[in-house]
């Protein structure tokens, strides 16, 4: 293990954060400045389990995958063994990427530059004319960096720099609850990744932290989606037409689970356990009308339930910091500057293993890939536009606040459970609230990290 | 269609309302008509028939241009199909996300999001310059459809700032038998973007 030189919990520049995370508010520079943008990286980002990337990514051994922990590159691979690993991919040599092609299968990774040659469980396996050096390369030294702690659940893969970071379920803790119905729903408790809708913001990646769970912007952000998704339908109510009344009266919720992460749980709008009820508020989508009628044909005992694995659970699951379930995406979240995000919102498929589908899996799919198409492109674009505005009001120097504190000093909106859950309205800017106090403790605490390169 | 009754077109149900038509046969014959396509050997030599092609496509950009989406769509056939790949081989839509993969109903919903005021990806309105160019044509087995290939630039200026969309499009066209416009209606019009499986911001003009 390398340890990390520096001192522990050191000020970033002159930021207090005290200051800057206030009980109803937040300052503009925890979004602008470059300075806290890097420290993130690492007190955040470092200190954190974050999600790296899927099994279904890598479902044989020596399949691998590019991804990033903040702005390393890595190298998810199943090596030779099937453990899965988290490589750093960076050739101890020189520094170069080894890995150039973003998927693929390999038993090795040579770098370009000099020809250094990685097994892909991240050991030396040879240098070129090594006669020209006096050391054997048997020092652990030269091989791959990775990260040393590596953890999946459920199919999502978490991996950690923190040496002192908890165990991945203890991280996790209540928001495991919500991931595993998300998952469980489907045949065999699991789905694949397949492609992906992808998305650049020019604004900082905690915007969309700060509305992956927000309700309160539904009905304005997504004005235009909502009225396109009824313009057909008299008195509609399809997709997010729950929204349209008062929506902190209705059965759907926000909640903090601690840890950073937050959940919007609108399922209390649809009749829970009754097959077909997810069918019947999806939204329209391409082939859907032929593919309902040739299920309900060819599986008429079944077809409510196949239908249902077509559409989406009405969730949003948001495990900090770069992992959100929305519908049927599992959006990834990466940041790449101060004021540059990427989102890639990954396709998921339903997988049908034993045969529990009665060969239906195809037409299910043909069906969930379009409803998975909607949103980001009639929906996330405007929310964008509206994250890349925020990017630019926030410039304004003297105008130093963004405000959370919808709900705040009104007790009777919340509840908390047992395990210290909190649950609020719909619109609640709670979980914002929540999220930062876990965000300040972060980036006033220097994680204990380390990278390994013993195989 | 394998079911009997949709195989009369008059009885077929309003593309625009429902959508019976994208189902098995659609996908698999998407599929093999976008593989393998161009071919010197079915390159159209005929100047005549590939400048019919060439003033469609020169058309479709100018409606686009000038932001006259109900013009533009009244380019396409009823069942017809504008489809961005998230997959630079086109991939299998059966299996794969795409960046869009709209029918006549979600077209019309493209178009029907845009032409309000709420659309905030598109406040204020995009401009856009755009060129065809590389216009090749190609025949099928059908004679009455054709296939071109066609390289294009799209400059976006969204709010002050100079964006580009690159890539080709292939477009499948039935001879119409329009007494006015253009030869050929659109069947399907694919959009590859060089940057088809990169992260795209704001992808909210009609490519």
């Amino acid at each position: 293990m390398d340890g990390l030189t520096g001192p522990r919990g050191a000020p970033v520049g002159d930021y207090d954060f005290d200051h800057l995370i206030q009980e109803d508010r937040v300052h503009r520079h925890i979004y602008t400045e470059e300075a806290i943008f890097k420290a993130e990286m690492t007190r955040v980002f470092g200190a954190v389990w974050v999600y790296l990337g899927h099994e279904s990514q890598i479902p044989g051994n020596n399949d691998y995958v590019q991804t990033w922990l903040g702005l390393r590159p890595l190298i998810l691979v199943r090596d030779s063994h099937g453990k899965i690993r988290a490589l750093y991919n960076r050739c101890t040599h020189r520094g170069s990427t080894v890995c150039r092609q973003p998927s693929g299968s390999a038993k090795a990774f040579q770098c370009p530059y000099h020809g250094w040659t990685f097994l892909n469980t991240g050991r030396i396996r040879g240098v070129p004319w090594p006669e020209g050096y006096a050391d054997d390369f048997s020092d652990s030294k030269f091989n791959l960096a990775q990260v040393p702690r590596v953890e999946a659940y459920k199919g999502f893969v978490f991996g950690t720099l923190n040496l002192d970071a908890p165990p991945l379920m203890d991280y996790l803790g209540p928001v495991a609850t919500p991931l595993a119905e998300w998952v469980d729903r489907h045949p065999g408790g699991k789905v694949a990744l397949c492609n992906a809708n992808r998305l650049k913001l020019h604004g900082n990646w905690k915007l969309v932290y700060d509305n992956s769970a927000d309700g309160y912007h539904v009905v304005f952000s997504h004005r235009s989606l909502l009225a396109m998704e009824n313009r057909l339908i008299e008195d509609g109510d399809k997709g997010m037409a729950f929204y349209k009344e008062s929506p902190d009266s209705a059965p759907m919720y926000v909640y903090y689970f601690g840890n950073g992460h937050h959940f919007k749980d609108k399922r209390g709008n649809v009749e829970r356990g009754r097959p077909g009820a997810l069918w019947e508020i999806e939204g329209v989508a391409p082939g859907m009308e032929y593919f309902e009628a040739k299920l309900r044909r060819e599986h008429p005992a079944r077809a409510n339930e196949f239908l249902d694995l077509a559409a989406s659970e009405p969730m949003n699951i948001n495990v900090f910091p770069n992992l959100h379930i929305l519908g049927n995406h599992i959006q990834v979240v990466r940041p790449i500057s101060v004021a540059e995000t990427d989102t890639t919102w990954w396709g998921t498929a339903v997988v049908d293993d034993d045969g529990a589908l009665d060969g239906a899996v195809d037409d299910i799919n043909a069906i969930r890939m379009r409803t998975q198409e909607g949103f980001p492109n009639f929906g996330e674009v405007d929310d964008l536009m509206n994250f890349e505005q925020i990017q630019v009001g926030l410039q304004a120097e003297e105008d130093e606040w963004a405000y959370t504190h919808r709900g705040l000093g009104l007790p009777e909106r919340f509840s908390v459970d047992a395990a210290g859950t909190i649950k609020g309205p719909a619109t609640d800017e709670v979980f914002l609230r929540e999220y930062f106090k876990e965000y300040r403790r972060l980036m006033t605490t220097e994680p204990n990290i380390a990278i390994a390169r013993d195989v | 269609m394998s079911d009997p009754a949709m195989s009369d077109p008059a009885a077929r149900p309003d593309p625009a309302r429902t959508s019976f038509y994208i189902d098995d046969d659609f996908y698999r014959d998407l599929v093999a008509a976008f593989t393998g396509w161009q071919t010197d050997a079915a390159e159209i030599a005929d100047p005549v028939r590939r400048d019919s092609c060439r003033r469609l496509l020169e058309r479709e950009a100018r409606l686009l241009d000038e932001g006259a989406n109900e013009a533009w769509l009244g380019l396409f056939a009823p069942e017809c199909l504008y489809w961005v790949p998230a997959s630079p081989d086109g991939g299998d839509p059966r299996r794969e996300v795409a960046v869009a993969f709209d029918d006549r109903r979600r077209l019309e919903d493209r178009v029907f999001r845009l032409s309000g005021d709420y659309a905030w990806s598109q406040q204020p309105r995009s401009r856009t310059s755009r060129i065809v160019s590389n216009v090749e044509a190609f025949a099928t087995d059908d004679p009455d459809i054709v296939m071109t290939r066609s390289s294009f630039l799209i400059s976006e200026l969204q709010a002050g700032d100079r964006r580009l969309w690159t890539g080709w499009y292939a477009h499948r066209l039935r001879r119409a038998e329009a007494v006015e416009g253009p030869d050929w209606e659109i069947l399907v019009k694919q959009v590859n973007l060089i940057d088809c499986d990169g992260n795209l911001r704001n992808p909210s003009i009609t490519l």
